[in-house]
């Protein structure tokens, strides 16, 4: 898991991951706020149901999916953390218009 | 019901319909073609995904939560001026926007704020940088186990570092670079398992006498001597395998002289970086195989210019030659384009200097290369081992495949769906090219890579109905 360095700055944001609550930093991705959070996985795959946790953190691997605010499928490496945002983690396959 | 759009500034640009120059990625490559571009009056676009200006070298360099100097190190901190340049000048820069399509006619798809536009720039620059090289080993998809330019980018952006045991396993510079960065803030680092291979050596001495004389040599031995002193390094690992049931637990390595294993709470990966050449494929720039580099670059010249009229590929994204030589190849295709655009433009006669740094940041390359080739054994997985993560296709089912007569990538396609999942071949191309070379004896550059068609991204349902309904819209939907 991750660790916060005490050097690192930015303010505090609060969101939802599966319905509780994960304070987060401002300039924090979804990926990068679960892995601060210590949640080890952010979703299972559709073929076996094995978990994935985020991987290459640039938007690449698609490995970090999760539901965010209702809508699945969406890179957490890629989405920045707002103050009550929703984050759900994804169980195998989301219908990609959702 | 709330819903956040991603976030972007109210006083951030909107879309325009046409420039002159379009940028895609904002790292060392892009932020300099653009500022380029600019400095001569082109009316210029830079597009980039993330949420500022650096690409993954100068990650957040205008926006990370650590201190300047200490933790990052001066090399990280001297992309600040490029960032800089770009957001005085007058380029007009998307951030959060992402690139879905490029047209042999220029034409761009782009998806910002959960919409969709059609943009027609004169002339494109892709400068979409570089991924890593995937290290397809045993249990590699496990969570626990990163790429060490994840977790990177975590530190970078975030100001996050692992916690428990960590070992850092593979190739490169990248490799030690991180594992200073760590020392710096305080990580411990249980063990580096370094599989630069045996022979890397002497294959690399007869490039030696560049490499001594270049800038990286004096950085790059005072940072392994930094590394060496504090972390065990197991040199000539020959296999490894990350083990766990769902979660990683423990790392298992070979060399020549036995068998070990180290308990892990983090397993971070590295051998390498190559082109991210998907959208310049899909737009129908032809790859070729760079046997030096052992990985598939698009068909470009010196100065990035592509058979396609008007489109070039700047930077890592054109072959691997580090950020310092990214930013030069920046500007020498942005003076291509003020030359077709702008031929009297004052600018042009800054052509030397930069060809002349170019050569000069380029010295030690081929050193680099051939000492950092990622070994045979770590590029052509055998058995269970996961090839492709999206689908979750085997090594050995891509060979069963090969052998009931499937011929090249493309086709490989339609029986296994390799490539068909979200990350549209960037994780597992290059495994999927090295399999079914070995498996027909034949060499990477006959077998080929992927041809790809947009969206190279995936784009919504919603987005794409956001479209304006003219004929070119409806013509980019059906070509997606
Ligand atoms: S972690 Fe790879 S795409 Fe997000």
């Amino acid at each position: 898991m991750f660790r916060r360095l005490p050097e690192a700055k930015g303010d505090t944001v609060l969101i939802t991951v599966d319905g509780k609550p994960v304070t987060a930093r401002a300039q924090d991705t979804v990926a990068a706020a679960l892995l601060a959070a210590g949640i080890d996985h952010c979703r299972t795959t559709p073929v076996t149901g094995a978990p994935r946790a985020p991987y290459c953190l640039m938007g690449v691997c698609f490995d970090c999916l999760v539901v965010v605010d209702g809508r699945g499928n969406r890179q957490g490496c890629m989405v920045q953390v707002a103050d009550g945002m929703r984050v759900e983690t994804q169980q195998g396959k989301r219908d990609i218009a959702r | 019901m709330t819903t956040h759009a991603p976030t972007l500034d109210t006083d951030m640009p909107t879309v325009p319909q046409s420039c002159d120059l379009a940028v895609v990625g904002a790292g060392p490559a892009g932020l300099a073609a653009a500022a380029t571009a600019a400095r001569a009056g082109l009316k210029t676009l830079l597009l980039d995904e993330n949420p500022g200006p650096g690409g993954q070298i100068y990650r957040a360099i205008t926006r990370s939560p650590l201190p300047e100097g200490a933790v990052l190190g001066p090399d990280y901190w001297s992309g600040s001026p490029l960032a800089r340049n770009v957001t005085t000048s007058q380029v007009t820069y998307l951030a959060q926007t992402t690139v879905w399509s490029l047209a042999r006619d220029l034409e761009l798809g782009i998806s910002r704020a959960g919409s969709a536009y059609l943009i027609r720039p004169r002339r494109v620059i892709l400068a979409t940088g570089a991924l890593e090289r995937p290290m397809p080993i045993p249990g590699w998809t496990l969570p626990g186990v990163m790429t060490a330019g994840g977790a990177q980018t975590l530190l970078k952006s975030s100001g996050l570092v692992p916690e428990g045991r960590l070992v850092l396993a593979g190739c490169g510079p990248l490799l030690f670079l991180l594992a200073a960065q760590f020392l710096e803030a305080g990580v411990k680092i249980a063990a580096i398992l370094d599989t630069t291979a045996a022979g890397a050596w002497r294959a690399a001495l007869p490039e030696a006498f560049d490499f001594l004389t270049s800038p990286y040599f004096r950085k790059g031995i005072s940072l392994l001597r930094k590394v060496r002193a504090k972390v065990k390094i197991i040199s000539g690992v020959t296999a490894l395998q990350a083990e766990g049931e769902g979660v990683l637990r423990a790392v298992s390595y070979e060399t020549a002289s036995g068998k070990g294993r180290i308990e892990v709470d983090t397993l971070l990966l590295h051998q390498g970086v190559v082109p991210n050449l998907n959208l310049g494929n899909a737009a129908g720039i032809p790859t070729v195989w760079d046997e030096a580099q052992c990985c598939f670059r698009p068909d470009v010249d010196g100065e990035g210019t592509s058979a396609i009229p008007g489109l070039a590929v700047a930077g890592d994204g054109a072959g691997i030659g580090g950020a310092l030589g990214a930013a030069e190849r920046g500007k020498l295709a942005a003076l291509v384009a003020i030359e077709a655009l702008k031929p009297d433009a004052p600018v042009l006669s800054e052509k030397p200097q930069v060809e002349a740094a170019l050569s000069k940041v380029l010295r030690g390359r081929a050193f680099l290369d051939r000492l950092y080739r990622s070994a045979e054994a770590f590029r052509r997985p055998s058995g269970d081992t996961i090839a492709c993560r999206c689908e979750e296709v085997s090594a050995a089912t891509v060979r069963e495949t090969v052998k009931l007569g499937c011929a090249g990538p493309n086709q490989l396609k339609s029986f296994l769906r390799t490539g068909m999942g979200p990350c549209q071949g960037r994780m597992c191309g290059l495994t999927i090219t090295e399999l079914m070379a070995q498996a027909q004896g034949v060499s990477q550059a006959e077998i080929g890579y992927y041809r790809l068609r947009p969206p190279v991204k995936p784009i919504t349902l919603a987005e794409l109905a956001s479209l304006p309904k003219d004929e070119s819209a409806m013509k980019s939907v059906e070509r997606g």
